[in-house]
């Protein structure tokens, strides 16, 4: 199995394996953050995501904060606020009780700082090897904003697409301190909640604020690209208005990684009608989490090739954005 | 003696070839009534007359067809009884296409490439007192547009860009004149009636417009000039300056430029020619051939910085006659594009597109119907060879070894791509087409693989593509609704390409000299020996393994691949690494080593082009590449200058899972231990050397066990001329025979043909 950075190989993995063997107790429409249930009349917002980060300490946070921000962040784009999480904690035998103490306070600090109550938990220990230290699996639920229902497959020809801060921090962070290349004291992750960020833009945008996503694993460019394809649009995207801080873009460079394609775990990209779309960036940058919140590019209208996402390069040209394939192998021959 | 009715059908590329006009006069000669024309892409005949004369007929078909025709298959019926019999020898109007065969099996081979200005249309171009002196359109049978212009088969103006332009009357009377060079000649035109130039900037027409270009380029400015299959940019190869600055509008930063020269006696200036290189620079395909510069021959030096190889070419058509004749010297001319987009065809797309390249657009009103870059050949041991392939040999169908049973269309790899169509026997190589990473080239690939479909009439029901999921073709290729996916590994599609060019029938030993293509064990290859059929293939040996740091990053740096090589190679290096490493930024190789010991996006490859690039940077050619390859091209250009005969450094072959590996630690390390005490130059070309004995000591190993001797070079690193002619030299010594691509490139343009062939084999196979 080789299906673990994100993108296109986890996404086979989901759609080739697991849907099919639920039948029909599988989920219609587009994969998304999180399922909108309705309970009695009321649209009740579930998603579950489970956490297994190496190390689970570092530079902006832990796996116990991320365990909270990432359902969160889930519920939010699906324009959920927060109701309730719960918690399991698969611990491996000989796992150090003052780390799962530190785990386990960053969590509870992480939640009440989102003002969202951990409702229900569960602890298991297994044997040695039989886990990699810690693994976290959060469960939220989360009650619908009046008046928004994005999704994946909403978006439509002439949307702004908005980005609510920089990317490419959270990933490497995360890799930097893991293989000891150094980049953290520049660089940390920038895992934090959003549904407030998303309050305030429904507020302002209504209806308008078709697709909301965050750029997590296979980052900004899976997350377009899903919605690209899930909308069967064409995406164009402005390489000079995509915020990569100066370190990130530094240690990506010499990584050789695309910024595009490294994880996020605090901030998100937003599909916004265009009438809409000031108003809802205004909105983005009253907030801390979207104070450098700004327009990357345009869903084209009939030109492009549905499902594409392209970026206008500094010198003009357009080059096609894709999701990642497994390991980032080169196509130069 | 009772006459016989013969029906006679000629197919492959004999429309557009002065082909009818030759019927028409060998028919009258025997004497033979009847008619010829065209329909769909073949040519029809019908002949009645004495049966010695109907023989003569068929055997003057093939044997003294016009040069320019490619009669590939002649089939004669007799003609059904009751049709009215023929008082004279007539050309007909086209029929139509004939109906096309179940699920649409049209005929290839019926659309010629383009044809450069011949000498009797530049004898009159010239000539005050022609009636065509000086217009830039003037062509005949013999030469002009042809594969650019077409809307429809069968070729015939009506079906043209010529469409627009009705004949004059002088035009019209040559046009249907037998005895005239321009009888049926489909672009015939003249200044009454044919196209017409244009200046951008202030709309002048004709010989004003023309001599706007020309003092804008004397003056030190750019020029989009509208050629063939695309606007081309052009200006003064001597001045510095405007080199300069076309380099930085154009943002090419250091891959050379194209050279364009009035006629040979200016080439000769420029470069050292073989007869070979002259025969190839004026040829009726006029590609930009690759020779070795002139020391001191007054090029601006941002022409072909790095590198002592100079691509020339001659003026194909008319207007770069006129254009050239009045600069008076040689200029540059390159694709009207901007980075790695597709040359600009449109022209509301040059408007907006080139304005800031150029300073003005030397345009004319005939549209141009398909896009065709600039060709790039070069002479290996005498022999034309193509590196790129596209203007003036596109789409000239090449023979499959294996006849396609159903159509097959393969998709090709990433970088300098090409598709290939096959049908039958035939195989139908699109034009270069760039890097599929630019969405434009993306597009134009798709598009041109439609037109062409169309065109020929073909639907594809079997997909051929590359083993890397990640090329922007093989994704194309999983959107294809077909009955068959064919996935065909990057390295067998190289030596296959080979192979199917000499139509080499039985197992071959396959030399794959690459930089990457995915192999089937999830690791990247490119330093290959195979043992291959059309169908498959066995790995026998590769290059030793090393890291590439941070992936493409690597590629695009030859340093940091020096760096996988020394810090994490498959084989360790003992040599004092301090004076290469010194030299490089202490951070970057701190954050290197730990990648590399980490495995931090460092995929490992056995590629040789990695290779020649690690040790370009190792002798401190080229840190970093300006472009795809450049490592490697200084390393050439430094090997050539290097006066004696170079011997071999240290090198090993190792054994591991049943594969002999060439362990390149001796040669490292002998280049780490050589520097600064031997000539750059020598080392160069002892690295060259070394790789020579290496392969032939696979070979004649894998001779030995396999009892195969014919051995076929391909990949992209068999686009070095040392390493070319080295190989099938030291090879043909050792008692092989080795075979190198000629007509599709050997590196990745030449894929697609690879796989078409590779597919076609399969197909036959499972029957
Ligand atoms: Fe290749
Ligand atoms: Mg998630
Ligand atoms: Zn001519
Ligand atoms: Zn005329």
């Amino acid at each position: 199995l080789g299906h673990g950075s994100g993108g296109q190989l986890s996404a086979a993995l989901v759609t080739g394996v697991l849907l099919p063997a639920l039948g029909t107790a599988a989920p219609s429409g587009p994969l998304e953050d999180a399922a909108v249930v309705p309970v009695a009349g009321v649209d009740i917002v579930v998603s579950t995501d489970a956490f297994v980060v190496s190390p689970l300490f570092f530079p902006g946070g832990d796996i116990g904060r991320l365990a909270v921000h990432g359902t969160v962040n889930d519920l939010a784009m699906r324009a959920a606020t927060p109701v309730a999480l719960a918690l399991a904690y698969v611990v491996e035998e000989g796992f150090p009780l003052a780390d799962l103490r530190r785990v386990a306070a960053s969590a509870g600090d992480a939640a009440r700082a989102a003002g969202v109550a951990v409702v229900s938990g569960d602890t298991k220990v297994v044997g040695r090897g039989a886990a990699d230290g810690l693994y976290l699996v959060s469960t939220g639920i989360g009650q619908r904003l009046p008046g928004a229902a994005p999704s994946a497959a909403a978006v439509e020809p002439g949307d702004a697409v908005l980005l609510s801060g920089p990317i490419g921090r959270h990933g490497t962070a995360i890799l930097s301190v893991r293989e000891g290349l150094g980049f953290d004291s520049d660089i940390t992750s920038d895992t934090r909640p959003l549904h407030r960020l998303v309050a305030a833009m429904i507020a302002a945008g209504g209806a308008g604020v078709h697709a909301l996503r965050d750029p997590t694993r296979g980052g900004l460019a899976s997350a377009l690209n899903e919605i690209a394809a899930a909308s069967g649009v064409p995406v164009e995207i402005d390489e000079s208005k995509l915020p990569v801080p100066p370190p990130v873009a530094a240690a990506c460079e010499i990584l050789g990684l695309d910024p595009a394609h490294v994880a996020n775990e605090g901030c998100l990209v937003a599909f916004v009608a265009p009438q809409q779309a000031e108003a809802v960036l205004a909105a983005m940058r009253g907030l801390p989490e979207g104070a450098d919140a700004v327009r990357i590019g345009t869903v084209a209208g009939g030109g492009g090739e549905p499902g594409r996402v392209t970026v206008r390069t500094a010198v003009g040209s357009r080059r096609v954005l894709d999701m990642l394939v497994g390991e980032q192998l080169p196509r130069i021959c | 003696m009772v006459d016989e009715d013969w029906s006679i059908t000629v197919r492959g590329t004999v429309q557009g070839v002065g082909y009818r006009p030759f019927v028409y006069r060998v028919a009258k000669e025997l004497g033979v009534r009847g008619w010829v024309r065209n329909t769909g892409g073949d040519v029809l005949l019908r002949a009645v007359g004495p049966v010695g004369a109907l023989r003569a007929l068929t055997t003057a078909l093939r044997g003294q067809a016009p040069a320019l025709a490619d009669v590939r298959e002649l089939t004669v019926a007799a003609t059904p009884a009751g049709q009215q019999p023929p008082s004279a020898f007539v050309v007909l109007d086209s029929g139509p296409p004939p109906a096309p065969g179940p699920g649409g099996s049209g005929g290839l081979g019926c659309l010629p490439p383009d044809i450069a200005t011949c000498e009797d249309c530049l004898r009159e171009l010239f000539d005050p007192g022609d009636r065509r002196y000086r217009y830039p359109f003037i062509t005949c049978t013999n030469c002009g547009p042809r594969a650019t212009i077409v809307d429809a088969l069968p070729y015939d103006r009506a079906r043209t860009a010529m469409a627009g332009f009705a004949l004059c009357g002088a035009c019209a009377a040559e046009y249907a004149d037998p005895a005239d060079r321009r009888f049926h000649a489909e672009t015939v035109a003249c200044a009454d009636c044919g196209p017409r130039l244009s200046w951008s900037t202030d709309g002048r027409g004709g010989e004003a417009a023309l001599a706007a270009a020309v003092a804008t380029i004397a003056g030190g400015g750019i020029v989009a000039v509208k050629g063939l299959g695309g606007y081309q940019l052009v200006c003064d190869a001597l001045a510095t300056e405007v080199v300069d600055r076309l380099r930085e509008r154009k943002h090419r930063a250091r891959k050379p430029f194209a050279v364009m020269v009035a006629d040979l006696a200016a080439a000769r200036v420029l470069a050292r020619l073989t007869p070979a290189d002259e025969d190839l620079l004026t040829g009726t395909a006029r590609p930009v051939v690759l020779v070795p510069a002139r020391p001191g021959n007054g090029l601006a030096g941002g022409v072909h910085p790095g590198t002592a190889q100079l691509g020339l070419f001659l003026p194909t058509t008319a207007l770069h006659h006129l254009l050239l004749r009045a600069v008076g010297g040689p200029v540059v001319a390159t694709s009207g594009n901007r980075a790695d987009e597709p040359i600009v065809t449109d022209d509301a797309d040059a408007a907006a597109r080139l304005t800031g390249v150029a300073d003005g657009l030397l345009g004319h009103d005939r549209p141009i119907r398909a896009r065709y870059d600039d060709s790039v050949a070069r002479t290996v041991a005498g022999a034309p060879t193509l590196v790129r392939r596209a203007r003036g040999y596109a789409p000239q169908p090449l023979d499959l070894p294996v006849p396609a049973r159903s159509t097959i269309v393969a998709v090709g790899a990433q970088l300098k791509h090409t598709f290939t169509l096959a049908s039958g026997r035939g195989a139908l190589v699109g034009p270069h087409g760039g890097s599929l990473d630019d969405a434009d080239a993306l597009a134009a690939f798709t598009d041109s693989l439609t037109a062409l479909c169309r065109l020929h009439d073909l639907v594809p029901r079997v997909v051929a593509h590359d083993l890397h999921p990640g090329y922007l073709s093989t994704r194309y290729a999983a959107r294809w609704t077909v009955s068959e996916r064919m996935p065909v590994q990057h390295h067998h599609a190289h030596v296959v390409s080979c192979a199917a060019e000499h139509g080499l029938d039985g197992p071959f030993l396959g030399v794959a000299y690459d930089g990457l293509g995915l192999g089937d064990d999830g690791t990247l290859w490119g330093g290959e020996l195979l043992l291959a059929t059309y169908t498959g293939y066995r790995r026998l040996a590769r290059f030793g393994r090393a890291p590439l740091p941070g992936g493409a990053a690597a590629v695009r740096r030859p340093a940091r691949m020096a760096l996988g090589y020394l810090a994490g190679g498959e084989f360790p290096v003992d040599a004092l690494t301090a004076p290469f490493v010194d030299r490089l930024d202490p951070a970057e190789v701190a954050v290197v080593r730990r990648m590399v010991a980490r495995g931090v996006n460092c995929p490992v490859a056995s590629s040789a082009g990695r290779l020649f690039d690690a040790v370009s940077s190792l002798l401190g050619i080229c840190d970093h590449a300006g472009y795809e390859g450049e490592a490697a091209v200084m390393l050439e250009s430094a090997a050539a200058t290097c006066g004696t005969a170079a011997s071999a450094l240290p090198w090993r072959i190792a054994t591991a899972d049943g594969l002999w590996i060439y362990d390149w630690s001796p040669t490292v390390s002998a280049v780490l231990g050589a520097t600064g005490r031997v000539p750059v130059a020598d080392l160069a070309a002892a690295f060259h050397r070394t790789i020579v004995e290496v392969t032939v000591e696979l070979c004649v190993r894998a001779a030995e066990r396999t009892k195969v001797a014919r051995v076929c070079l391909s990949g992209g690193c068999l686009a070095n001329q040392i390493l070319a002619a080295g190989l099938t030299g030291a090879l043909a010594d050792a008692g092989l025979v080795a075979y190198l691509n000629h007509a599709v490139p050997a590196g990745d343009g030449g894929i697609s043909y690879g796989q078409a062939a590779v597919a076609a084999a399969r197909q036959a196979g499972e029957e």
